[in-house]
């Protein structure tokens, strides 16, 4: 087994995965019936992606576990999601927020993908991609409207990139698994991918009339497995039924 | 023997379980088919990566092929190239509109934020009177709209590409 692949596949999987559970935790809870579906329907878009993720990750690991297993049956430990994806909803402003930091961030690494020497890999960002150029697009235009909106709705807006700031760093982790990677050119080196997001955070920001947090204190641990205290919630749910009553099937 | 013609024939016997007026092959996600003696390979590919629609097209391409006879059916699931909809028939593109779902239409860039959204024709009163309500509709592959002439909603299959 390719280590290095199967590690780096349940990233990209696990952030799919873990931001598509907090969407689908809007449905009938939505702040209007629109914004209800288009929550669900990107949380349906993440989890597909989250599946092939996974089916390709299980061929790799090639050990029996199934694209389910990885998914539900697996330790908090062993989850390799950044942080900023298993933070609570809070408010549509903090959802919202939160989904445009992670958005702007995985459209430059899926157009970078496309060229994985890898292509599954490839094949799979370039499925993906159309999908996430239309989830940009709408974290990017309720940002600028929420920051630019209502005195209420502005704070709301500056309080969620506050809070969520420190989270983004974590979004350029590298190690070793990723220079593994690179020298096979099967994933890219995240720097111009930083660049990239550093200029379409500060353009949508900007035109939403937020201020940009100045660096502060960064908190990583996601890709190493040290979460913070939300996803062992998250996973109680997640895995209540496989759990519960292990093998069962729709 | 079958021939992948006929193959292709029965396909066309197996509809989309969304949007029941279209069949598999006019929505594009047949992306192939090959005989080789009795046995038949049949390729599609998802129109998005979550949609739920294609097990149940998996199952109903096996089940309407073993109903003609055929029971060594192999289906795969290919990612790339990507589905557009520009793959949707002609054909197909009728039946929608006629079936009450506005067809995709050309759009600008989806990099373009706040951009007027293509403008779509009601497809129960042809009026281009007509306004996006939401990018994202009853299913992943549609949008929702208002026509402000006949004020009936009705959903777009939006354009991805």
């Amino acid at each position: 087994m390719n280590k290095n692949l199967f590690e780096y596949l349940l990233r990209l999987g696990d952030d799919s995965l873990i931001i598509g559970h907090r969407l689908s935790e809007w449905c009938g809870h939505g702040p209007i019936l629109e914004e209800d579906i288009a929550m669900t329907n990107m949380a349906l878009d993440f989890i597909g992606q989250a599946t092939t993720i996974f089916e390709y990750a299980a061929k790799v690991e090639n050990t029996g576990r199934d694209a389910d297993a990885l998914a539900f049956l697996r330790y908090e430990r062993e989850y390799r999601n950044v942080l900023l994806v298993e933070q609570p909803n809070e408010d549509f402003a903090v959802t919202m927020v939160r989904q445009f930091l992670f958005d702007a961030f995985r459209k430059p690494l899926y157009e970078a993908l496309q060229n994985s020497s890898d292509t599954q890999i490839a094949a799979i960002a370039e499925k993906s991609l159309k999908e996430t150029k239309y989830h940009l697009k709408h974290s990017s235009e309720w940002v600028i409207r929420l920051g630019d909106g209502t005195e209420e709705s502005h704070e709301k807006a500056q309080y969620a990139v506050d809070t969520l700031w420190r989270y983004t760093d974590e979004l350029f982790f590298e190690n070793e698994v990723d220079a593994a990677l690179q020298a096979e050119n099967v994933i890219p080196s995240l720097i111009p991918i930083r660049e990239e997001w550093q200029k379409t955070v500060t353009d949508v920001l900007t035109e939403a009339t937020l201020s940009i947090p100045q660096n502060g204190w960064k908190q990583q641990g996601g890709r190493t497995g040290l979460h913070s205290e939300h996803l062992g919630y998250i996973l109680a749910e997640l895995q209540y039924m496989q759990r519960a009553y292990p093998g069962m099937k729709w | 023997m079958v021939s992948e013609l006929q193959i292709w024939q029965w396909l066309e016997e197996v509809s989309d379980p969304e949007i029941p007026v279209l069949t598999v092959v006019d929505l594009g996600v047949v992306r192939s088919v090959k005989t080789n003696g009795d046995q038949v390979k049949i390729v599609i590919t998802p129109t998005y990566s979550g949609c739920p629609a294609m097990q149940v097209i998996e199952e109903d391409i096996k089940q309407v092929l073993k109903f003609k006879g055929i029971d060594q059916v192999e289906v795969e699931l290919v990612l790339s190239p990507a589905w557009t909809t520009d793959w949707i028939s002609e054909k197909g593109r009728i039946k929608l509109k006629e079936y009450g779902i506005a067809p995709p239409a050309d759009e600008v860039d989806k990099s373009v934020l706040f951009a007027d959204p293509p403008v779509i024709e009601c497809p129960l009163c042809h009026s281009t009177d007509t306004r996006m309500i939401s990018q994202f509709g009853s299913t992943a592959c549609k949008a929702h709209y208002q026509c402000n002439s006949c004020l009936e909603p009705f959903d777009y299959f939006k354009c991805l590409k």
